[in-house]
């Protein structure tokens, strides 16, 4: 759509990568309330795309939309080239989409060990019977999936925390153990609600970090919501924004800064 | 001193994997075992093992049963003793049908009638939670528990109006009927719940395991795993209403040898069933062992126990004592431990492991 503006501003090296996900003028309501309103945007195969817009501009529940919780009631959503009208959450994860949410969903009562491991499920395939033995095949499979859980481990740093239940951890470990379950998933399009919220200046610096590793070494496509405007220009390579419920600027951190519409939706002008 | 895992390397998953990672959990799960087949036989008498033992290991398996359901899955049921009882008709309906096929393997396959059953009435747990599905549960109960005494097919018309269990052979030595000796049927009911429990545990340390407990704590999140709601929670009935099916066919065909079972699946066993997961400790196995040696025992000991320590206890005194003192059990596991006897278990092991240096 501005595919010109981009040539001039954007990274060439993405420009020309494929289109992962499509979203098509999507509206959601709830009741009266117009959540999203003719929404279009697309994110492309290993970009970090980052979603932004004041609170209840409706971020969250694009995302919701995107890995199936809500089903938009106008228009559509591709993902990998597949048009999906009704997506069902667990069809979103064996298709390759994983997400964290912004207020922490881990398994409380688990530890950080069980809950990325969990993470591993999808990709585990023996069945009732061997899990009922669990020698042979079955502990094979555990095994190896143990040892790649075991690699997110130590690439988070969270080695210590290996055998606690989650409940009990500070928020931002939270977040981080969060982040392992999903990368234990390997998905292919990664969807981040506020990881750095609520977070000190060490944390949301090593989050920040994780996250631009993970893009890069391994490639994954990150769609990211945040609030903290120089963590969305450090760390994305386009921007969306939203604003009750509507697209108001598309484009690199720094044309989206420069926005007249971005600069009065975050100073709060009157419309 | 002694409890320690210190020196215990563990250097390889599989050894950290482990259900008993520290040598003297081993020790002690070798010697419970030692206990349980050579020590109670040898010690006990035919009282000790009819009225104590056996109870306890019926009452332990129909808790772990619950406990998967209600401490692993998060979902509630009052609907155990009906589950039992459909194991406890169909182990009849089947062995009377086929009187030459081994008792224990009816034993098993009745399971799978009440897994069948348990799974029809938890089809509404998709879309009902906690207070909602208690009800529905409740009502599997009170339909069942009818049947149980409204429908003479069940009981192949038998005058009595309850299963009156027929001689059945193992190897030659009868294990059901009048002529079963207390050790016979205990050595039955312990493989059962050795073999039981095992399953059990390798099922709730690995992925089935993990998905329950998933569903437990954040459903939401738990589907965006790629874990199906539907699917983890009707497994959950199916297992949960095995184990009962099983241990309904064993408290009968085991424990209560006939004659005066009657309308024994009502909604009190259901409830105790309950509190004994409650007090043993939700999402515990051995939880469920302690609970039910704690609410099997408990009428036990204050009926006999006591008055031979010589505190005076009329019966129903001491059935009075017992009720108020599960009751009020039960409101303080609920309030300060939800983990129960277990979690107290586990301190313990924790405080022996740093003992006699606290930190
Ligand atoms: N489940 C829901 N039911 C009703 N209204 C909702 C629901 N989810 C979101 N909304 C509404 O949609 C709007 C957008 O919310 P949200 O997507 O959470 O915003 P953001 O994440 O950008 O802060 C808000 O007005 C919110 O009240
Ligand atoms: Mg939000």
């Amino acid at each position: 759509m501005n595919a010109e503006l981009m040539n001039v501003t954007g990274e060439p090296i993405r420009e020309k990568s494929e289109v992962l996900l499509a979203v098509q003028n999507v509206s959601l309501r709830f009741g009266g309330v117009k959540a999203i309103s003719d929404v279009s945007f697309d994110i492309r195969k290993g970009e970090v795309r980052a979603i932004i817009g004041p609170n209840g501009a409706g971020k969250t529940s694009m995302l919701n939309c995107i890995n199936g919780f809500y089903q938009p009631q106008e228009g559509q959503i591709t993902f990998k080239g597949q048009r999906r009208d009704r997506m069902k959450p667990h069809r979103a994860a064996a298709a390759g989409i994983a997400r964290t949410f912004q207020n922490v969903a881990l398994f409380k009562g688990m530890s950080t060990l069980d809950n990325i491991m969990t993470g591993r499920t999808l990709k585990m395939k023996r069945g009732f019977f061997w899990q009922a033995l669990r020698h042979g095949p079955a502990m094979t499979e555990e095994i190896e999936h143990r040892r790649v859980v075991e690699d997110i481990i130590d690439f988070l740093q969270i080695e210590h925390i290996r055998k606690l239940p989650v409940g009990k951890l500070p928020y931002g470990l939270q977040k981080r153990v969060e982040l392992g379950r999903a990368l234990a998933m390997e998905p292919e399009l990664l969807l981040l609600d506020e990881p750095m919220a609520g977070m000190n200046l060490e944390e949301k610096e090593d989050m920040c970090r994780f996250i631009l590793d993970v893009n890069q070494q391994f490639g994954t496509t990150i769609a990211l919501i945040e609030h903290d405007m120089g963590v969305v220009m450090d760390l994305s390579d386009r921007v969306v924004v939203l604003e009750y419920g509507r697209k108001i600027a598309d484009g690199t951190p720094s044309e989206v800064k420069a926005d007249q519409k971005v600069i009065d939706a975050y100073l709060g002008v009157a419309h | 001193m002694f409890y320690r895992e210190a020196g215990q390397f563990k250097s390889t998953y599989q050894a950290d994997m482990a259900v008993f990672p520290i040598r003297q959990d081993r020790i002690g799960l070798a010697v419970i075992l030692l206990i349980a087949f050579i020590g109670i036989p040898l010690i006990g008498n035919d009282f000790f093992i009819t009225s104590v033992m056996i109870p306890f290991l019926v009452f332990s398996l129909a808790a772990i049963g619950l406990n998967i359901l209600t401490g692993y899955t998060g979902l509630i049921s009052l609907g155990t003793a009906a589950f039992m009882g459909v194991g406890a008709y169909a182990a009849y309906k089947m062995t009377t049908a086929f009187p030459g096929v081994n008792i224990i393997v009816l034993i098993l396959v009745s399971g799978l009638f009440s897994a069948a059953i348990g799974v029809l009435f938890g089809l509404p747990s998709l879309r009902i939670k906690g207070f909602y599905l208690a009800v529905a549960t409740l009502a599997a109960q009170f339909f069942l528990q009818w049947a149980f005494v409204r429908v003479p097919w069940l009981f192949n018309y038998n005058a009595s109006g309850a299963i009156e269990v027929p001689q059945r052979l193992l190897f030659g030595i009868p294990v059901t009927g009048a002529s079963a000796s207390p050790e016979t049927r205990y050595y039955v009911c312990l493989c059962l719940v050795i073999v039981m429990t095992w399953f059990a545990s390798n099922l709730v340390h690995g992925k089935i395991g993990r998905s329950w407990m998933a569903v437990r704590d954040m459903d939401i999140a738990a589907e965006l795993m790629g874990i199906k709601l539907l699917t983890a929670k009707l497994l959950a009935f199916a297992v949960s209403s095995f184990y009962a099916g099983v241990a309904g066919a064993m408290m009968i065909f085991l424990w209560y040898g006939g004659g005066e079972a009657a309308d024994v699946f009502n909604i009190r066993l259901s409830f105790n069933i309950l509190f004994m997961v409650i007090i043993g400790g939700l999402g515990s196995l051995i939880g469920s062992f302690f609970g039910a040696a704690f609410i099997a025992s408990l009428p036990t000991i204050m009926k006999f126990g006591l008055p031979a320590l010589g505190v005076p206890l009329s019966g129903a005194t001491a059935e009075h004592v017992t009720f108020m003192l599960v009751g009020a059990l039960i409101i303080v596991f609920l309030i300060v431990e939800p983990h129960g006897l277990a979690r107290l278990w586990q301190i313990g092991k924790q405080k022996l492991r740093t003992w006699p240096f606290p930190y």
